[in-house]
């Protein structure tokens, strides 16, 4: 689905990483782990094509990142829910209309209207639905912002520490949700430093667990 | 090439019909609204006198001109005995003259009618030391009046050459000027129009900026944001500039009718079918907004990541 070969990223001064490799293959479920300023983030953000590779091939759903054109990095967003780590939104729209963006946008909105209640409730949200983001808190808004991310039932999920900041009971609501949607064949990729999620999550589903540290890139690793 | 226009088209029409779902992503700004609107409406309103100025000083110039190409005339005073000579040798001379068409001694009967209005029907003409009148047609070069003068005033002592239009002709050439002048102002006011919609359209643009991002993140197409700005700055400028150029039109009607003889100053208006023409200045802000917001806003969103 997502392949990145050989990949070298720079913001303009040093290489954050070179020669870094990885394939997302449909139905995984991997966690991203490493130092804060490792470039967890950046890699993520290489995946749903937000940066460009100075180095290497980064493929989505088969396309070379580096050929699309504006409209087909739009058209694979699609396929790709993503949870910011700051995640915005449209401040002046209520909470419910946010999280019905992403359908609204690909022209789906008619689709919206049995999933959103479900879902609000499911990530807790059902009576902040009426709120605007900038009223909610930061959990809230890491929940708000996972329930868009999901909304489309795209192909891959990507979250970067979408659980920074909630409690542990809601974090683990949040990863029974993720396990749910890879049961139903979504890859997902989770970025986090919260290893009591990672090895909550290891007990559910075949977890890979992926470590960037001074730019190299390991799998597999061992808790 | 039919079928690609008649696709732009109904594009450029689903981007205006829109979806007010689009619409609301974009959160609205009462200040820059209000600004668009009046300055659609201030160049409507200067578009009207432009327009009205360009009709104007076109009949104008179309009428003076018509006066112009018709005639010169010869005025031939004799005495009897000499009159029918000198008539021929007149008619000899403009015979050729390069420059005139034709020339005909007028007949009496002609004469009598030019006179009645002051003299009444029964002049007896043969009695009165009258002058003999010899219309001049004139061909599109026109003559040389001076030379012409000079020749007549050798062989022809008794004969006045009239061109009374003649003086008309720089005037002629100073209303045409007016008129292609009026077109000018009409597509400057247009070009300013776009820029001012193109600055208010960018200062939404990047007033919006984290909208913007947070619909490219979602999946959204650049057509489908720059949608909801082009809407609104389309009929913000078609709005205004239906008000301004209908205020345009109700200052133009309340200017003073100075009647027939007021000229050219009162003459400033429209006529007929050109009450219509300000009837187009509304779509055609339209379309000027409508392309100047669309590129504005595609090019800020290649700009972007
Ligand atoms: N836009 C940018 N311009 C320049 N440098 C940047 C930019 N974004 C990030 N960096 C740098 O790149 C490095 C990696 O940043 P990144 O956000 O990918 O780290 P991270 O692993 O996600 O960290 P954290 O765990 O704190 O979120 C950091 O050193 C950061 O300073
Ligand atoms: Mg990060």
């Amino acid at each position: 689905m997502i392949e990145l070969q050989d990949v070298a990223y720079s913001y303009g001064g040093a290489e954050l990483f070179t020669g870094l490799s990885l394939t997302l293959a449909p139905g995984s479920f991997q966690f991203l782990t490493g130092p804060s300023g490792a470039g967890k983030t950046t890699l993520l953000k290489l995946c749903y094509g937000d940066l460009r590779a100075t180095g290497g091939v980064v493929s989505l759903f088969g396309m070379d990142a580096a050929t699309m054109g504006r409209d087909d990095v739009a058209l694979a967003r699609r396929r790709i829910g993503v949870v910011h780590q700051d995640c915005q939104f449209l401040d002046h729209l209520p909470v419910a209309e946010n999280i019905a963006l992403p359908l609204q946008v690909a022209g789906r909105a008619d689709e919206a209207a049995g999933d959103l209640d479900e879902l609000m409730a499911w990530v807790g949200l059902r009576g902040q639905a009426a709120q605007l983001p900038p009223q909610l808190s930061g959990g809230e808004r890491q929940r708000a912002a996972l329930a868009r991310a999901v909304i489309t039932s795209p192909d891959v999920i990507i979250a970067d520490e979408p659980t920074g900041n909630v409690d542990w009971e809601m974090s683990q609501r949040l990863l029974s949700l993720l396990v749910e949607l890879n049961r139903m064949g979504k890859t997902v990729l989770i970025a986090s430093h919260d290893m009591n999620l990672i090895r909550t999550a290891k007990s559910q589903v075949s977890a890979n667990v992926l470590r960037l540290k001074d730019g190299r890139l390991q799998t597999g690793v061992a808790l | 090439m039919i079928g690609a226009v008649t696709e732009a088209l109904s594009r450029a029409l689903a981007l205006l019909v829109g979806d007010p779902q689009a619409d609301r992503a974009v959160p609205p700004t009462g200040f820059t609204a209000r600004l668009t609107i009046f300055t659609a409406g201030a160049m409507a309103f200067l578009a009207v006198f432009a327009i009205a100025l360009s009709l104007a000083t076109g009949r104008l110039a179309d009428r003076w001109s018509a006066e112009l190409a018709r005639t010169a005339t010869l005025r031939i005073s004799a005495p009897a005995d000499q009159a029918d000579a000198q008539i021929r040798a007149a008619l000899t001379v403009l015979d050729q003259t390069p420059g005139v068409a034709s020339a005909r001694a007028l007949t009496d009967d002609e004469e009598r009618a030019l006179l009645e209005p002051w003299f009444g029907p029964d002049l007896p003409l043969a009695s009165l030391p009258i002058p003999q009148l010899i219309e001049i047609v004139e061909t599109a070069e026109g003559y040389d009046p001076i030379g012409l003068r000079a020749r007549l005033q050798a062989e022809v002592p008794g004969a006045v050459l009239d061109d009374h239009t003649r003086w008309r002709t720089p005037l002629v050439a100073a209303a045409n000027r007016l008129r292609s002048l009026g077109w000018v102002a009409l597509l400057l006011i247009a070009g300013a129009t776009a820029a001012m919609i193109t600055l208010a359209a960018q200062s939404a643009l990047s007033a919006n900026a984290q909208v913007i991002r947070v619909m490219r993140l979602v999946g959204a197409r650049d057509t489908y944001i720059a949608r909801a700005f082009v809407r609104r700055f389309t009929l913000r400028a078609a709005l205004g500039a239906a008000i301004g150029s209908a205020l345009g039109v109700l200052a133009v009607m309340a200017l003073p009718d100075g009647g027939d003889a007021g000229g050219f100053l009162t003459g400033l208006g429209f006529q007929g079918a050109g009450w219509l023409v300000p009837l187009l200045i509304p779509p055609l802000a339209a379309i000027v907004a409508f392309f100047a917001t669309r590129a504005a806003a595609l090019r800020t969103l290649r700009s972007q990541a």
